[in-house]
């Protein structure tokens, strides 16, 4: 019935999106996975490929990003649920919290990871405070490459300030799918508040946490500007080494093989979310 | 990538937007504000640190003389440029700065167009020479012979030849890299030096006992500038390399060499642990975090020039085969495109008057190309930072190596294998010997891609060169 009335309509209209994702999206893609299985001369070649995978900074790059994201993901669930679950108790003044939730959506990845340089760099503020009140003698020095934790711990405080509200405002709307009746009946029931959010919340807010975590995990297979500004030469992850093969060593090759690589770890955690986090089709819409 | 990229890490000139000037803006409240637009994606980390300084604005304006730059990047120092440097010129002249990468996307399109609106060039050495290979540059040896009266080095003018006939560029500016030390370390000085020595006769034994005395005292204070943007690979290329091993490529594994990554494995026990993050050496000396550094002096000289009574600066130290340094020279050229070449000709010719060489030094810390004494009236810091310039190069030992030549597209690749080197051996920890093995196989392959023949200070011959 529905089709017989709107005829063509629909498919007019999903026209011009689809047509930005092959031109933007879908086009580079693959023109990158031709450069990545290519060598200089546009003859099909592994090399670029042996060459990422015998390169000195691969495995540092490939560990370093796994341990990020597996710290990271975790964190910032936590906190955004958290976050998230504040706002839909309807708080007093609702708007101020989300914005100053937000803010730090609207600041980029560099010029986050730069203030928490100012942060933890030896004459930073940090620092600066701790002298301050006494604690400490000398600066400590948060940011040193022989101490691989610090320098995570200060990645992770980094990012999970950055991006933990984008997470929050996927879960936000998640919540306010969730009919007040559920939440109601288990109050009915005597349900305490761990209760609620474990046995009501959570299963409901499925599809959310689903949509958040494949775009986060995906994200933070890109993310490196953070990483750069604060561990500088100290600590590389693969996207770092993807723009570094293209604009330091100048070869498109390697670089695009490491996007690649980004591209099929990407792919694998979304079906592993995917996979994992299985949502019901009457919970999908 | 049909062009040359010409060591893209090579850059003269300090970012633009240093980190902790971007952390002084921060403070202000402003940083939302003025960072919300720098990055967004790949690409875009490194980038808007350098950028900024030239966005290429209309520039078929007919009139106006467009100078297209590799060097004075930052965004003080195109100001500089602009504002300055070039107010006595007749004529309206457009200052633009730009990365390598697009700054040989231009020139090789605009030659490829057969039209172009670039009419002065301003680059190093190694910016020039796939142009010169692809003879796409004015020869420029008359103009050389019309400015004789200015007194070129004749060792530039015979590096703008590039082996051959035609002068490809005239030279402008020159820098190198020197040596600068807060004053309160002089007391650690090792027996035996003082501060005459520090600028005649300091080796690289005595600065790490140096460093050490200052560590035991005061903690890790020595620095380089090891940063993503840091130079340190010139430190291993020009510094390290000939002062132990008399050479670079071919002495790449050598016993001399091995003998080198000892000594600066244990020199880094006194390094600043955050070094891996600094770009300039300046901020670090101002901040007190370090009071030895080794840098590029356009790197330096803000320090010296914000604290000169706190800070003295003098030559890098030498090793058992002299005082090996690098100087690094800027030159100027006219593109077969430029659409105004009389124009571009009489830029080149008041670039070089010695009055505007002088203003050039004073403004940015480049120094002249030219004969002549320095003006008297420099600021504290940059006179003493051309007293360590001149003590470099008029020392008896001291051993000349060039920035790589010829390298192309592999310039990164090249600087690659002596980080990779550097991380393995130095943080690492590991065997020098087999890490050099493993290198050396990457340096030659390096080298065979770009069929690069010997630069000095290895014997320079024919053919690709081997590394020894």
């Amino acid at each position: 019935m529905n089709r017989q009335r709107f005829g063509w309509a629909p498919y007019a209209l999903l026209l011009p999106s689809l047509a930005y994702l092959a031109v933007f999206f879908a086009a580079p893609m693959v023109q990158a996975f031709g450069l990545a299985f290519q060598d200089d001369g546009g003859n099909w070649s592994l090399a670029s490929w042996r060459a990422m995978f015998t390169d000195a900074q691969f495995r540092e790059a490939l560990v370093t990003t796994l341990i990020l994201i597996v710290i990271i993901i975790p964190v910032q669930f936590a906190l955004a649920l958290a976050m998230a679950l504040v706002l839909n108790a309807k708080p007093r003044w609702p708007g101020l919290w989300l914005y100053l939730y937000a803010i730090p959506l609207g600041v980029s990845e560099l010029a986050a990871g730069i203030l928490w340089f100012a942060v933890f760099t030896q004459q930073g503020w940090l620092n600066s405070i701790l002298e301050g009140l006494g604690l400490l003698d000398r600066p400590f020095i948060f940011l040193d490459y022989e101490n691989q934790g610090w320098l995570i711990l200060t990645i992770v405080l980094a990012e999970a300030w950055r991006a933990t509200s984008i997470i929050m405002i996927i879960l936000v709307a998640g919540l306010q799918g969730i009919p007040r009746d559920y939440v109601e009946a288990a109050d009915v029931f005597g349900a305490t508040f761990g209760q609620k959010v474990r046995r009501v919340i959570l299963p409901l807010l499925r599809p959310s946490i689903q949509v958040a975590l494949i775009l986060r995990t995906i994200l933070a297979f890109q993310a490196f500007a953070v990483v750069i500004a604060l561990a500088g030469q100290g600590m590389t992850v693969l996207s770092a080494e993807a723009y570094r093969w293209y604009s330091d060593y100048r070869d498109p090759h390697v670089a695009a093989a490491y996007a690649g690589f980004i591209l099929l770890l990407s792919v694998f955690s979304t079906v592993l979310f995917l996979w994992l986090l299985p949502v019901r089709q009457e919970q999908a819409t | 990538m049909g062009h040359s990229s010409s060591d893209s890490d090579l850059r003269l000139s300090r970012r633009a937007i240093t980190r902790r000037n971007l952390v002084r803006a921060a403070g202000l409240g402003t940083a939302g504000l003025a960072l919300g637009g720098l990055a967004s994606g790949p690409g875009a980390a490194a980038s808007p640190l350098g950028r900024g300084a030239g966005f290429p604005r209309r520039s078929q304006d007919g009139d106006s003389l467009v100078f297209l730059s590799t060097q004075l990047r930052p965004v003080e120092e195109a100001e500089k440029m602009r504002g300055t440097i070039l107010a006595d010129f007749e004529g309206e002249v457009e200052f633009i700065a730009e990365d390598t990468g697009p700054f040989n996307d231009r020139i090789a399109a605009e030659a490829e167009a057969g039209e172009g609106s670039v009419g002065v060039i301003g680059g190093q050495h190694g910016d020039f020479a796939s142009f010169a290979q692809d003879g796409l540059l004015t020869d420029l040896s008359d103009l050389a012979t019309e400015l004789q009266d200015r007194g070129f080095v004749e060792q530039y003018l015979e590096l703008g030849r590039y082996g051959g006939e035609v002068l490809n560029y005239i030279p402008w500016m020159q820098a190198t890299y020197v040596m600068v030390a807060n004053r309160e370390a002089l007391e650690y000085l090792p027996d035996g030096v003082d501060e005459a020595a520090l600028q005649t006769s300091l080796t690289y034994d005595q600065l790490a006992t140096w460093a050490g005395n200052v560590n035991e005292a005061e903690g890790q204070k020595l620095g380089f500038p090891a940063g993503e943007d840091g130079l340190l690979h010139r430190f291993l290329q020009g510094y390290g390399y000939p002062s132990f091993t008399g050479g670079v490529n071919t002495t790449f594994q050598n016993d001399d060499a091995v003998a080198m990554w000892e000594w600066f494995a244990g020199a880094w026990e006194f390094v600043n642990p955050q070094a891996l993050s600094y770009n300039n050496m300046d901020e670090p000396l101002l901040s007190g975090e370090v009071w030895i550094a080794w840098d590029h002096t356009a790197r330096l000289i803000g320090a010296l020039r914000e604290r000169p009574d706190d800070l003295i600066a003098f030559p890098a130290p030498r090793g058992p085969k002299g005082l090996g340094y690098m100087p690094v020279v800027a030159g100027l050229a006219i593109p077969k495109s430029a659409p105004d070449p009389e124009a571009a000709r009489s830029l080149i010719e008041y670039l070089t008057r010695p009055e505007v060489q002088a203003t050039t030094l004073r403004e940015v810390a480049f120094f002249p190309t030219t004969a002549g004494e320095l003006p008297g009236d420099l600021p504290e810091g940059v006179q003493a930072e051309a007293a360590a310039v001149l003590q470099t190069s008029a020392s008896e030992d001291a051993l000349q190596s060039l920035l790589p030549v010829g390298l192309g597209d592999q310039g990164g690749a090249y600087n690659k294998v002596f980080r990779d080197a550097f991380q393995s051996i130095v943080l690492d920890g590991n065997d020098v010997r087999e890490v050099l093995t493993e290198q050396a196989a990457n340096l030659q392959s390096v080298l065979d891609a770009a069929q690069a023949a010997c630069w000095l200070p290895d014997p320079e011959g024919e053919g690709v060169c081997q590394v020894g």
